[in-house]
This record gives C-alpha cells, structure tokens and sequence, in this order.
C-alpha cells in the first residue's frame, strides 16, 4: 500500500489542475464540484489504506521517493514522502475533513460567479497541505508551508472586488511572510549546524536521528528551534503574529473552517510534532512555545468575550485553541497537543459549517426581503433552533465538545493538556491557571454564541424572520458527520486514569503515537513529574475542576444570555471602558499600525520617493540625456554637402594608410 | 626600360588627380569622371603589379573592377537624371536635403 502514497497529494493536483484549466468553459456546478470532491475523496480513500496497512505494520516510519529533486556534491534532495504515525494521523484529518468541506461547499457555493475557481483553489491547498505533511524532507515541506500560505491567501481575497477581503487577504500574506521569514532561517541554521558535524541533510529521519550531535540545551539549538517557533507562530496566529486570522474571516465560510480552523492553521504545530526531537533538547524554546501558547490561549478567549460577528468569534476561538495546542508543544505534551489538533479539526469544522449554515439561512432570508442586513451579527439573530433544527443539534454537540463537557471529545485533549501543564515535568501551576481561566472563558462565549443564536427571541427583520430556511443535504450531511466525530473522536485518548469507567478502554492515540514522540520525551525526561505520576485522586481533582469551570462558564453564559436578557447591556454601561476596548480587540490592530505597519510604509515611501525617485530613475534618464546630448552634438557634422563627406573619407584613409605605413 | 615603378607613380598620379577631382568640382558627371579615373588608376596598379609578378589574380580582379565600374556608371547616371528632373541642376551642393 507504501507505494501509493504519492497519490495522496496527487488526486488533488489532478482536480485543481481539471478546474483551473476547464472550469470556466464547463460551467457546470455539478461537474466541478463533483470532480472536485471526488479527488480529494479518493485522496482519503488511498490515505484510508495507508493508515489502516500502517497500523498493522510493525515497522512506523516508511519513506517513498519518487524523483530526485537536486544533488549536489553529498547533498541529495528528493521529491520524497514519509508516513509514520504523525503524518498518517494528519492525512486522515486533511483529507477526511477535507472531503466534508468540499461536499460542503458544493451547496454553500451554488450560483456563484467563480463557482470553479474555488473548487480550483480548494483542491490546490489539498495538495499543498498534503506535501506540507507528507513531506520527507524539510524543503518538500516548505512547498507545501508555501502553498498553503497561498491558497489562504488566493481563497480570503476570494470577494476580491470587496476591499476588506483583499485587505485581510494582504494582511494574511504578509504576516505569514514574517513567520516564513523564521521558518527559513531555522531551516538554514538547522542545515549549517548539522553539516558543520558533517551531517548535510535536509530528510526529517536523519535530522531526528543526527539531532544528538548538537548540544542540548545549546546556542544553537535554542535559535534554531526559536526561528522555527515563529514561523509556526505565523501559520498558526500565535501572539504577536495572531492578528491575520480573525481578519481571514472575509473568505467563504468554508474556507474558514477547512484553512482558518482545521488544517492550515495546525501546520505550526504539526512542524513542532515532526521536530519533536531537536524541540525537547532545547527547554528554553519549550518554556517560550508554552507561556506564548497558554497567553493566546487566555488573550484570544478575551477578545471572543465581546464580538457580534459569528465568525469573528469562532475566529478568536480558533486562535484560543491553537494556543492550547502550542501550550501542550511546550510543556512536552506531543501526543495531547496532536490529540487536541485532531479534536479541533472536527469540532470547530462543524461550527464554522455551522455557522456558515446559519450565515446562508439568514442570508436567503434577507435576500428574499430585500434588505441588507449583515447576516452575520448575533444580535439580528435568535431562536433560529426551530427554524433550522439539524444545524442546531449538531452545532450544540460541537459547542458541549468545545466548551470541555465529558465523554465529548473536547473534554479528553482538553483535559489532558491542562494535566500536563499542571503536573509535567516543564509544567507550571500558572501554565494551568492560565489554561484554565481561558477555559472558562471559553465554555462563557461558546454558549453565548449558541444562546445569542438559536435560543430566545427571534431578533431578525419581521420581513425576514419566516423565511429563513433549514440548509440543503450536502450541507448538513457533513455537519452530521463531523458532529458524531466531535462528540466520539474524544474516546481515541482516554487518559488512563479514566479508562476503568470505559471499559479499560486503552488510550489508543499515545500508544499509536508512541515511535513518533517517545524516544525524545525519555531522552529528554519529558513526562508526568513523579511524585504526581501515580497519584489518581489528584487527576480526578483536576478533572472535576475543569468539568466545573466548564458548567461556571456555562451556567454563567445562560444567566446572561437566557436568564436575564438586560444583564449584558448593564454590564456593557457599567464597565465602558474595559467593553470598549475587549470589543475592538484590545487595539493590538491599531498598535501593530501605529509601531510596525506605518512606519514600514514611511521607509517604503522614503526608498520610493528618496531612492528609486531620486537615484534609481537619475541614472536611467541621465544615461539618455547624456546620449542625447552627444547626439545632438554630433548631428551637425551631417552638413548635407557632398564635399564635406568625401572629404571625410579621404582624411579617414589617409590617416588609417598613414598609421599602418608609419606606425610599423 | 619603364620599370613597374613609373606604373606605380603614374598610377598614383592619376589616383591623386581623381581624388582632387572629387573633393573640389561640383558638377556632378565630372565628379563621376573622378571616380572612373581613380577606379582606372587602381586598374593600371593591378596589372602592373600582376605583369611584375607574374601573377593572373590581379587582372582578374581588373575585369570584376571593370565590370562593377560599367554598372555604376549606368545606376549613376539613372540617379543624375532623375535628379535633373527635379532639381534642373546636377550641381552637388543641390543634394543638401539629407542633413540636420
């Protein structure tokens, strides 16, 4: 089955490729998005086989090389493949999620002009994010770092003739140039300090295997894996690179939820997941990648407190989660954090679908008043759980699995996460506390989300409210799928500690991750600290704390939202200040315009008007006015008389004859 | 007994008269004369020279310098009289439009 893979990537090349080219001419929704869904469903299939043939393979880590990309001297670079445990993990995630957007999208997208465009584009970042995961070296990866930043890029402008989406679109580039720009400089110091031992290389396995060549704990060590920290800091919006996201929410919904929430966003971590052994050796790097991730886990869960905008809160709360992702990074908990990435996936894919749902329900509403409403605010919104009833019951489920509530899926990565951050070995109690508050934050907003939405009073237009219909089958098929996912994907790692209450149901993740993350976690002593290790009542403890914080914020969600309707808005008049400034997201958009982006504009316009203006444009025209001159010098020597010419000649002969004869 | 060098002198003689012919007349046909007594002047060193040497390449090139001398006299006075023409003059300082 090994040596299929390089059909993975390869199906959704075939799609964009198909569209890009023939889309515009076919015409024809059913086709492309038919053919569309196709490839990257038989992307999964391919990838289904390669999971199900590794997970009975005693051997985990199987390279395929299809070509040889460059050699130089011993350097040898090739257009190579690697599945393990991490990265079958990820195909799985990619592509199957995947799939669902793409059916998704096939009813979210109906009628629109560049219907095969976005097909196009969606199959293009498949590709790219495959070889992002699949890659076997570093380069093969950076294609696909590359790519996805693209794809994001091409699919947030994808209303370019609106300005905010080709605003966002640039932000979202630009800020991933900056993380880029670290990505590489990792990758070149990684492949300098490597080779300085003799050891040129750019494959995963050999970096991981030579990685105990450099000291641990060392210079090097520390600015390679920092530099490769912020590049993941800028895929995956973490503090101070996080500002690209909320504004990413200008693309099509299900861009949002298949790029800005399940798999693009997640390459940061999968990149420290598949670095594993060169971060563990750097514990320096680690405290950073936690206390960055446990502050954008409580920062982002501020912000999403105070939005209207439905997907601007489940932007925010994309970015919290990453930040627990990263905090899991840093506190050397790799199996839970790739756990949380594959919970994620599912839970908040169904919720922006979910949303996405609602925003084309309220949108067909409006649309059939003739009004012009923003479909997209909260507070037109309200006891839509009638009217669209599939698409409450499954945005509830991936509410309760986010927000931590047991058996759903959220609760076990969460949970595991903040154990680890609580009782590991690079653990703090002020790591937890933090995770902890963003996790109550986060079960507040979630249900506020949830009441604002589909409970209580229906604040629509009167002219619109009674036609807001339920969304069509290839919308909400996929919200029922990725709902069961969320609710179950959660029983893939139940802890130990809770296994007796399942049946001692194993904790099929961490021995399935095992020959990925293991060897550098003992090497590194990376785990539960002793004295905690075996102590059961204490992780029940834990347990209960966050089962509790959960129904707080809950609880708390429903006194405001349900209970007493007036109680936000006296919230609101009694605290202006601090409302005002959460609502427009603490001005780190404005701080970052007034420090770095203004600035940057002011010495871009010194270089054009100063530089290129001045110097560059002076020595291009001074070179024809200097040309010009002599010409116009030198045309008075055509007289016109014929004499003067012949003459010419003559004294030219003479002096050529003369020199030839004198000079020898 | 004339050597090849009084050939040589009278050659050149009749060169340098061509030459001053050129540079100072303004009638266009005697200007014209100046050029076919300069290309003759060549013709005369030529077969001297091959004569001397005992040589035929240099007569040879004397038929092709004939040959192209009788094609320019026939393109040359075509121009002449197509300038007549225009101008009802074939003085040269009349051909002064091609300048600054």
């Amino acid at each position: 089955m090994y040596d299929y893979l390089w059909l993975i990537p390869f199906f959704p090349l075939v799609g964009f490729v198909f569209n890009g080219l023939l889309g515009k001419k076919i015409r024809n929704e059913a086709i492309i998005g038919g053919i569309g869904t196709l490839m990257i469903f038989l992307s999964f299939l391919v990838s289904c086989g390669n999971f199900y043939t590794l997970l009975h393979d005693s051997e985990k880590v199987h390279q395929q090389v299809i070509a040889s990309w460059m050699s130089v001297g011993n350097l040898q670079i090739d257009w190579g493949f690697l599945l393990d445990p991490l990265s079958a993990l990820m195909i799985m995630v990619v592509t199957g999620v995947g799939t669902l957007i793409h059916l998704y999208s096939i009813g979210y997208m109906h009628g629109e002009t560049g219907f095969y465009r976005f097909f196009a584009y969606l199959n293009l970042f498949c590709f790219s994010m495959l070889m992002l995961v699949l890659g076997n070296n570093a380069l093969v990866m950076f294609i696909g770092w590359e790519g996805v930043g693209l794809c994001s890029y091409l699919l947030i402008g994808y209303y370019f003739e609106k300005k905010s989406a080709g605003d966002a679109a640039k932000k979202a580039f630009v800020v991933n140039r900056i993380g880029d720009f670290g990505f590489l400089c990792g990758l070149l110091t990684l492949f300098w300090a490597l080779g300085s031992k003799g050891i040129w290389t750019f494959n995963f396995v050999e970096i991981a295997e030579n990685a105990h060549l450099l000291e641990s704990g060392g210079l090097v060590v520390t600015v390679v894996t920092l530099a490769f920290f912020l590049g993941a800091c800028g895929k995956s919006a973490q503090i101070p690179l996080f500002t690209w996201l909320p504004d990413a929410m200008e693309g099509p919904t299900p861009v949002s939820a298949l790029i800005h929430a399940a798999t693009m966003v997640t390459a940061g971590v999968y990149m420290i997941a598949r670095m594993n052994g060169l971060f563990s050796m750097a514990p320096d790097t680690m405290m950073t990648i936690a206390v960055v991730g446990a502050c954008t886990a409580l920062f982002a869960a501020t912000i999403g407190l105070a939005q209207n905008d439905i997907k601007r809160v489940l932007a925010y709360s994309t970015v919290s989660q990453l930040g627990y992702m990263f905090l899991a990074m840093g506190v050397g908990a790799y199996t839970a954090g790739v756990f949380h990435l594959m919970t994620h996936a599912f839970f908040k894919a169904c919720l922006f679908l979910g949303s996405g749902s609602v925003i084309h329900g309220m949108h067909h509403g409006y649309h059939h008043a003739h009004l012009h409403d923003d479909p997209q605010d909260m507070r037109n919104m309200g006891g839509l759980r009638k009217k669209m009833p599939i698409t409450f019951i499954t945005f509830l489920i991936s509410t309760i699995a986010i927000s931590g509530i047991p058996i759903f899926s959220g609760f076990f990565s969460k949970d595991e996460i903040l154990w680890w951050a609580f009782a590991g070995e690079r653990g703090h109690w002020l790591l937890w506390l933090v995770g902890a508050v963003a996790a109550l934050m986060t079960a507040f907003y979630m249900f506020r989300l949830v009441f604002m939405t589909f409970f209580g009073e229906q604040r629509t237009d009167a002219r619109a409210k009674d036609h807001i219909p339920e969304s069509g089958l290839t919308i909400t098929i996929p919200l029922m799928v990725l709902a069961v996912l969320a609710a179950a994907g959660g029983f893939l790692g139940v802890p130990h500690a809770l296994s007796g209450f399942f049946g001692h149901m194993p904790n099929y993740l961490e021995h399935f991750l095992a020959p990925v993350f293991e060897h550098s976690q003992v090497l590194n002593g990376l785990e539960i600290k002793p004295e905690l290790a075996h102590s059961a009542a204490l992780e029940y403890g834990m347990m209960g704390a966050s089962i509790g914080i959960a129904a707080f914020g809950i609880l708390c969600a429903w006194f405001m939202y349900i209970k007493n309707p007036a109680l936000p808005g006296k919230f609101v008049a009694s605290f202006p200040g601090l409302w005002k400034t959460v609502y427009n997201k603490w001005y780190i958009d404005e701080l970052y315009d007034a420090v770095f982006v203004n600035n940057c504009k002011r010495i871009g316009t010194f270089l054009w008007k100063g530089f290129d203006v001045i110097v560059v444009d002076g020595i291009v025209n001074g070179t024809a006015k200097v040309v010009k001159g002599i010409g116009s010098g030198l045309r008075y020597t055509q007289s016109g008389f014929l004499h003067n010419y012949a003459m010419g000649m003559v004294v030219g002969v003479v002096v050529i004859v003369g020199y030839y004869i004198l000079g020898k | 007994m004339i050597s090849v060098y009084h050939y040589l002198i009278l050659s050149a003689i009749i060169f340098s008269i061509g030459t001053f012919g050129v540079l100072t007349r303004k009638n266009a046909i005697v200007i014209f004369m100046c050029i076919e007594l300069m290309l003759n002047s060549v013709n005369l060193t030529f077969i001297a020279l091959s004569r001397h040497l005992q040589n035929m390449d240099g007569q040879i090139f004397v038929f092709f310098v004939m040959t192209v001398a009788a094609a320019e006299a026939a393109v040359g006075l075509a121009l002449m009289i197509a300038f007549y023409r225009n101008r009802e003059s074939i003085d040269s300082d009349d051909f002064n439009l091609l300048k600054w």
